[in-house]
């Protein structure tokens, strides 16, 4: 199906986040959508899928104007969305969220589960997924919740298909399998928006590129252009997307992690026997495939697992048994994964989120009192800093755009005396602009002479940030190599091989 | 680019570490049983009075002698005590719900037993009053589950109860109809519930707020119409016509059991049906799904078309007609008349259902019965004389929420976006 926006304008308040986008998708075209955070991508989709109301402009559908007044209309359209942030419900199982909204059930409305469970598992075998049609979303990894969010979209046969950065929680090969499914359904006619900071995959899928800036167009860029093109064109300049990084200056064993076993809800060890120093002044990267423990073992540096055994200390002083509090009071800085569970609070504003875990001293509060002017002009300092794209320090975080809550959380945690910083995918859904200044800011933390933990599922991220990498497997540690070991000795250990591994 | 293999489902090394909270839970009950067992022995015989005259099978009252029961029950006390540690202990993971009512059931005999030492216990009695008292309660809890399960907290069950015993009154006694009555009750709880439906999901009112409100407004208004309207001209307007008791026959000649569950009027039955029925259908027909997901996570029910607002009003509202049916309960039952705030803070220990029900129905149900139970008792218990203070069983309700609150009786965890209004940009 032909789709066609036209003068689409939207605006939150004194912000225009669409201004007067034009974009015609053809049938049968993968047309990736390509912005720095916050220019305005996911709000079009938003307003395609009639889930905000744009103040000006149409939509087209094989050159019929529609007229959306919720999802519901846009679905029944033949509009299906993937989502940037889940919109899955955590206590039903895959099919149930699946089925939602489009039931299969008998005369007097009693669900037909057998068929959604066969629905699961037919577009999953279609698609090469291997998902249980009666998990439980909440206890899967985000990877799986994102190839059940791509079921989903799947399921409703849309003919428009828009893929909100689907692609920033899965794996290579699960990238991988995402565009050749893509490719598939291209072939069948159906019209897919991409939206992905991952240039590569732009250029291996894309028919066309429309890149938006502040919210406008700014062009169309041909999917042979290279990185360096597209990521200039995009945000307005020259990117470096190679980190400068001088060799690592490597002091005393400033962070030691012995024998540390984690057991998690379900009774099982989700982090067993893991073993390793931090020197000061290094970065450790700690890469893996997502679900392999790394979210665990970070948690339970910041004291947030419940259950945990072993050692962990930072300048000789035991974190086991801390509370997260004395934890962040002993100089720990902390990236969460999920941001938009842990790192924020949605409903609090900008300034009140910069300040969230120095709540209990100066010099933001004194005498218990809210010291609002250093609020004030720390957070409009930060806003600046880390090049955040708000209306303003009171805009509630919820707000933001994806790679713009990102910066705030990265902006909290770094602007502390550290004395160990660790980051859990710190550029996850970060635009290239961004990615390349979280970097710097992650390098010049170690060169200030504290030990540095970065998590990351990008192989990318690892060879670029690490001094050394620990590569974790079904909760241990495969093993610790040097951070310029070849990507092919990096994959295979991902798999749990241990040959290689030295050091 | 190099790609890594693909990852398999990751399978995990099961540690060896378990919840102990409902074993010692069970453990402090069984040691309340063993000391009335031992320490604090009560001599004698209880008597069991099984069947009043109009059974048509005729039980002998039963003679317990008191020391030696209390003595078997707190040893069996003991062993599920045991039994539930046995299932922590070898992974069967949480103990069993059936282990939970038969524990309950048998601590209340021994408690029984040695309260009411030489004297005589009616369980009849006992049972047809905890059953009244349950009524309402039950209606009460269904409608709080429905209403909390699509994400609006319900403190307004109180005021839906009293409302609709007001009206069912009233109703009642003008059309001379107890049908009417009935269906006037529901009416009337369901005003009650779009009044909460209106602020707390389209304007966004803090819902407890508007809950408390309304418990507020209902008194003030159904007590100022019953001393102004109602006592005047009682013979004529608070005077309705009961359902009439329907036996089931042979259901009904059950011994013991039967004329306590099945020699009721039709609102009883209508109990049963509703306890099925709203477990049905929360858990396997499209409302109740859709339900659930607006409570979950109301924005990803509105991005697969089902709309949110229009789901939270209807289920509030169905709420309120079903809390109805257990105001009419008071009016066309079991009182026969309306009389001042004559629901006294039912409609709060239905919530306590609700919470200690897990936000299930089956659960807030026997919670419900369990609560109704301790109610009557300790009026039970006021007339054969026992040293219990009658105070401290009036608290069992909400202590044992306290304990299932935090945590003690397995999780407890609400609807994640219960309570929550819906804003969309
Ligand atoms: N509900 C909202 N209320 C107010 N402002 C909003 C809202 N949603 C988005 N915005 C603002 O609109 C702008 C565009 O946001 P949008 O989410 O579309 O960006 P994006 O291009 O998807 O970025 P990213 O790559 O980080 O996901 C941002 O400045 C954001 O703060
Ligand atoms: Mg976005």
């Amino acid at each position: 199906m032909k789709l066609e926006l036209r003068g689409i304008t939207k605006r939150f308040g004194a912000l225009v986040a669409n201004d007067h986008i034009d974009l015609v998708v053809e049938p049968g075209e993968i047309h990736c959508l390509l912005g720095e955070n916050g220019a305005g991508k996911s709000t079009l989709m938003n307003v395609l899928y009639g889930l905000y109301r744009a103040e000006e402009g149409e939509i087209l559908l094989d050159d019929e104007v529609q007229h959306f007044s919720g999802p519901g209309d846009a679905m029944r359209a033949g509009i299906g969305m993937v989502h940037q942030h889940f919109m899955l419900v955590p206590v039903f199982t895959v099919a149930e969220n699946v089925m939602l909204g489009h039931e299969e059930t008998n005369a007097i409305g009693v669900l037909d589960i057998a068929a959604a469970r066969a629905k699961v598992r037919e577009i999953s075998d279609r698609f090469g997924f291997d998902i249980d049609p009666d998990a439980v979303v909440e206890d899967l990894p985000v990877g799986v919740q994102q190839r059940v969010e791509i079921i989903k979209a799947l399921s409703r046969d849309a003919r428009v298909l828009v893929f909100d950065e689907p692609t920033a929680v899965l794996t290579p090969q699960e990238t991988d399998e995402l565009m050749a499914i893509m490719r598939q359904l291209k072939e069948s006619g159906t019209s897919i928006v991409f939206i992905t900071h991952k240039l590569r995959e732009v250029r291996e899928v894309a028919d066309r590129i429309t890149v938006i800036r502040l919210g406008k167009v700014v062009g169309e860029a041909s999917p042979s252009a290279s990185n360096a093109e597209l990521a200039s064109m995009m945000v307005g300049r020259a990117v470096d997307l190679t980190v400068d990084k001088a060799p690592a200056n490597p002091g005393a064993d400033a962070f030691v992690v012995t024998d540390l076993s984690v057991i998690d809800a379900l009774d099982q060890y989700v982090v067993k026997d893991v073993s390793f120093t931090v020197r000061a002044g290094e970065i450790l990267a700690i890469a893996g495939v997502q679900g392999n423990g790394q979210t665990e073992l970070t948690e339970a540096i910041l004291g947030l697992q419940p259950r945990v055994s072993g050692s962990i200390t930072l300048d000789g002083v035991e974190l086991v048994g801390r509370s997260v509090r004395r934890v962040l009071d002993a100089g720990v800085g902390f990236v969460p994964e999920d941001r938009t569970e842990d790192g924020l609070v949605a409903e609090f504003t900008i300034a009140e989120n910069l300040m969230l875990d120095r709540s209990t001293g100066e010099p933001f509060v004194k005498a218990g009192a809210l010291q609002l002017k250093t609020l004030e002009e720390f957070a409009e300092a930060k806003l600046e800093e880390f090049d955040i794209r708000a209306q303003g320090i009171s805009t509630p975080a919820g707000r933001l755009s994806g790679g713009n809550q990102q910066k705030v959380v990265l902006a909290r945690e770094l602007s502390r005396d550290l004395r160990l910083f660790v980051a859990s995918q710190p550029t996850r859904g970060l635009d290239v602009g961004s990615i390349e200044f979280v970097h710097t800011r992650v390098v010049e933390a170690r060169d200030s002479g504290i030990p540095v933990i970065v998590v990351s599922t990008e192989l990318d991220e690892v060879t670029a940030l690490a001094d050394r990498i620990a590569v974790m497997y079904r909760g241990g540690i495969v093993g610790i190599v040097p951070g310029d070991t070849p990507r092919e000795v990096l994959g295979l250990m991902m798999a749990g091989e241990t040959t290689g591994a030295a050091a | 680019m190099t790609t890594t293999t693909p990852a398999a489902p990751i399978v995990h090394e099961t540690a060896v570490v378990r919840s102990w909270k409902a074993p010692i839970a069970y453990g402090i009950f069984a040691l309340v049983g063993v000391l009335f067992a031992f320490v604090f022995p009560a001599t004698g015989d209880t008597l069991f009075e099984l069947s009043t005259e109009r059974e048509a099978i005729q039980l002998a009252p039963v003679a317990v002698p008191t020391q030696s029961a209390v003595i078997v029950a707190a040893l069996l006390l003991v062993g599920l005590t045991g039994l539930s540690a046995f299932f922590v202990a070898s992974r069967r993971a949480r103990s069993p719900l059936w282990l939970a009512i038969v524990f309950t059931v048998l601590f209340l005999f021994a408690f029984l037993t040695w309260v009411a030492a030489d004297k005589t216990i009616p369980v009849p009695g006992l049972l047809v009053g905890s059953l009244a008292l349950s009524v309402p309660l039950i209606f009460g809890a269904l409608g709080g589950v429905i209403s909390e399960r699509s994400g609006v907290v319900n403190i307004a069950i109180e005021g839906q109860l009293l409302f609709g015993a007001f009206s069912a009154a009233l109703v009642g006694s003008i059309t001379r109809q107890p049908l009417l009555g009935l269906v006037a009750a529901m009416v009337g709880a369901v005003l009650v519930s779009f009044v909460l439906a209106a602020f707390s999901i389209k304007y966004l009112v803090d819902q407890v707020i508007v809950g408390v409100v309304l418990n507020v407004l209902v008194l003030g208004l159904t007590s100022f119409f019953y001393s102004k309207v109602l006592v005047p001209d009682a013979a004529t307007l608070n005077n309705p016509v009961k359902f009439d008791v329907l036996p089931i026959p042979l259901l009904s000649d059950i011994p013991i059991l039967g004329p306590v569950l099945f020699r009721q009027t039709i609102i009883v039955y209508l109990m049963y049906i509703a306890v099925f029925l709203v477990w049905f259908a929360l858990f396997k027909t499209r409302w109740g799904l859709r339900a659930r997901a607006v409570g979950e996570h109301p924005q990803a029910a509105d991005t697969v078309g089902i709309s949110v607002t229009s789901t939270r009003f209807w289920n509030v509202s169905l709420a309120g007609a079903i809390v109805g049916v257990g105001g009419a309960y008071y009016t066309l039952d079991v009182v026969g008349q309306f009389g001042k705030d004559m629901t006294n803070g039912a409609g709060f220990i239905a919530l306590a259902a609700v919470i200690f029900g897990r936000w299930d129905p089956i659960r807030a149900t026997l919670a419900g019965l369990l609560f109704g139970f301790a109610t009557n008792l300790q009026s039970v218990l006021g007339i054969i004389g026992s040293p219990v203070p009658s105070d401290f069983m009036l608290m069992l309700p909400y202590v044992v929420t306290i304990f299932a609150v935090a945590g003690l009786v397995g999780v407890s965890r609400a609807p994640a976006a219960d309570g929550k209004p819906y804003i969309k940009s």
